[in-house]
């Protein structure tokens, strides 16, 4: 299994970074832009388990390690490994 | 008074910090490898500045997993003196032996310059040796010390007079202008509730002899110095 974690800063915290790209889109001429976020995203890959015991562990992992719940909000989805040839 | 500088792969302030307490101040110094699992006697354990684990993930993420931050957990629960310093105090946020997070500083630039610190407690261990609300002049060098707390957070801080160092203006004004790097309330540096916790983003230690530019930093040094002996007295 494969669990694709997306890492964002929380709306109130301030993101230079997603600021920095929305500017460089609208001189891109890119004006319907309304607001960038710049994150993470992370894969993992997991072993054995059943998809609800794997997105039981993964969101331990976020609360853990790979989101900061002070400045960051975290979302992931499970995919079933591809068959590999 | 034994002061111990944790060093981290990627660690590069804890050369500068040593010198200062070992040649200019004269203490006893130890470092302690990030492996180590105990303080060797340590009276304030220093976690100096520079890149833990490469900033992999976030600043301090990993670092607060290394054996010896363990025990620095423990030592603060005891009350003993552990002084963060830049990437220390990114480390300390994660570790959660202070509140709040370090982000990219709102310029999105590394900023390298001297910054203007007022004084806001001088009843702290480490700042004892500063008169009260002194405007110091400490040297600042990072990319992501813009000081970010949620709203109950950072009134909670400010009610109970746990920030330690604002960044001001020469004249000790607290205003935009002098803010570096984006920081909530021009925070520079944040004690915990205890009063044995200090996280700072500025670097005394590369302020601490005139030929740096200034002796600035030596207060703080000074100060640990005779706080920690007090902390061992009591």
């Amino acid at each position: 299994m494969i669990a694709r974690v997306i890492i964002t800063p929380k709306p109130v915290v301030n993101d230079p970074q997603g600021l920095t790209v929305k500017q460089g889109l609208a001189s891109l001429g890119f004006r319907e832009v309304t607001d960038v976020r710049v994150g993470k995203y992370i894969e993992v890959n997991i072993e054995g388990s059943s998809e609800h015991e794997a997105r039981r562990r993964v969101e331990e992992m976020c609360r853990q390690l790979l989101a900061n719940h002070v400045i960051e909000d975290f979302r992931f989805d499970i995919e079933q490994e591809h068959k590999r040839r | 008074m034994r002061f111990g500088v944790v060093v981290f792969p990627g660690t590069w302030s804890d050369r500068d910090c040593g010198w200062v307490i070992d040649q200019v101040l004269g203490q006893e110094l130890t470092y302690l490898w990030h492996k180590d699992t105990d303080l060797k006697g340590c009276d304030c354990v220093i976690l100096p500045g520079g890149f833990a684990y490469g900033d992999y993930l976030r600043t301090g993420a990993i670092a607060r997993f290394a054996p010896i931050m363990e025990q620095v957990g423990d030592f603060a629960d005891r009350g003993g003196l552990v002084w963060g310093i830049c990437n220390g105090f990114q480390v300390l946020c994660e570790a959660g032996l202070l509140p709040g997070a370090l982000i990219r500083n709102a310029s999105l630039e590394f900023r390298c310059e001297w910054t203007n610190l007022l004084v806001e407690r001088t009843d702290l261990p480490f700042t004892s040796k500063c008169g009260d609300r002194e405007v110091i002049r400490v040297p600042i060098a990072h990319g992501e010390g813009s000081y970010f707390a949620d709203p109950a957070t950072l009134s909670r801080l400010e009610q109970r007079g746990q920030v330690v160092f604002r960044y001001c203006d020469s004249q000790g004004r607290v205003v935009p202008a002098a803010n570096p790097n984006g920081s909530m309330h021009n925070i520079a540096g944040i004690v915990n509730a205890r009063g044995n916790v200090l996280g700072m983003m500025p670097h005394p230690e590369r302020c601490s002899e005139a030929e740096l530019g200034g002796t600035d930093g030596l207060k703080l040094f000074r100060s640990a110095a005779e706080g920690a002996l007090k902390v061992l007295v009591s």
